[in-house]
């Protein structure tokens, strides 16, 4: 099946950096590239889920790293979001992939954050997610939403 | 249910975008925590939070909220209520705390979204 919507997706790249602390570097990003997605036809319902993968992960790198970059890719196939930071790594990813799991201190929670549930949402959202991560050195996240594929 | 009913049903004050009202909520959440409203909140979703800060009101206006009830008397700095208006985003905010918020509305008739 062809879509046209589809068809016509040229190949965008997007980068934002991430200072140190920027809590608004997050939802700003996901709401631009919320924006050119509409423009270009995408579904609503891949929208949504890329801005939340972008809005889980670039405030992942505010939160837990110390600054990184903020990439998305969008092509006729797929869009890829990609964070790199420079941080203290994750220790154990399978158990930071569990809901509710967060190192989160106070003063993050007291904003609304560390619930533990961005990287669970990230999952949810994506088709694919990679994560690589190197102890003092820092974290790859890489999220792939395929555009014509059915997600569950 | 429209918004003004939700406002009359729970004693709430209007903080902007008192046109909008005649909006139909057709699901309603309950939470303070911004990864739960990612998740949770559709386009036409009534977001209730006792949180009044930036965060919440950029994760409502990404995820499409309908409005944005603040309870227990908690309401945002003006920054926040002028941003909402711009973005034609409707807030208000109730003495109510958010059990009695959700008792209300669900007596009214209004459900969770269902995933
Ligand atoms: N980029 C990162 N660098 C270092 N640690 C990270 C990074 N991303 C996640 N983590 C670790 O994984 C844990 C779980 O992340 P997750 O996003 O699921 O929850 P959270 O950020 O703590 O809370 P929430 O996302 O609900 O606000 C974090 O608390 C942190 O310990
Ligand atoms: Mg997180």
């Amino acid at each position: 099946m062809l879509n046209n919507s589809f068809r016509f997706t040229p190949h965008i790249t997007l980068e934002f950096k991430i200072e140190e602390k920027d809590f608004f570097i997050a939802s700003e990003s996901a709401s631009r590239i919320k924006k050119t997605l509409q423009q270009l036809g995408i579904k609503q319902d891949i929208i949504k889920r890329t801005a939340i993968i972008i809005y889980e992960a670039a405030m992942n790198v505010a939160i837990h790293a110390i600054h990184g970059a903020l990439k998305v890719y969008v092509d006729p196939e797929v869009i890829s979001v990609v964070t790199e930071d420079v941080g203290p790594g994750i220790e154990n990813v399978e158990l930071a992939m569990k809901e509710g799991y967060s190192t989160a201190p106070q003063e993050i929670r007291e904003m609304g954050f560390g619930a533990g549930m961005g990287l669970p949402n990230i999952k949810q959202c994506s088709d694919e997610l990679v994560i690589d991560t190197k102890i003092g050195e820092g974290t790859t996240l890489k999220a792939k939403i395929y555009l014509n594929k059915n997600h569950e | 249910m429209l918004l003004k009913d939700v406002a009359l049903a729970l004693d709430a004050e209007i903080l902007c975008c008192e046109e909008l009202l005649d909006r139909e909520v057709k699901t309603c959440f309950a939470c303070d925590m911004v990864s739960e409203m990612l998740l949770h909140v559709q386009s036409n979703t009534l977001l209730i939070t006792s949180l009044t800060n930036a965060h919440v009101l950029h994760a409502a206006l990404v995820m499409d909220a309908l409005a944005v009830v603040f309870v227990g008397g908690k309401r945002p700095d003006n920054t926040v209520i002028k941003n909402a208006e711009h973005s034609g985003l409707p807030l208000m905010t109730t003495k109510k705390h958010i059990f009695e918020c959700c008792g209300l509305l669900y007596k009214e008739g209004l459900r969770g979204y269902e995933h």
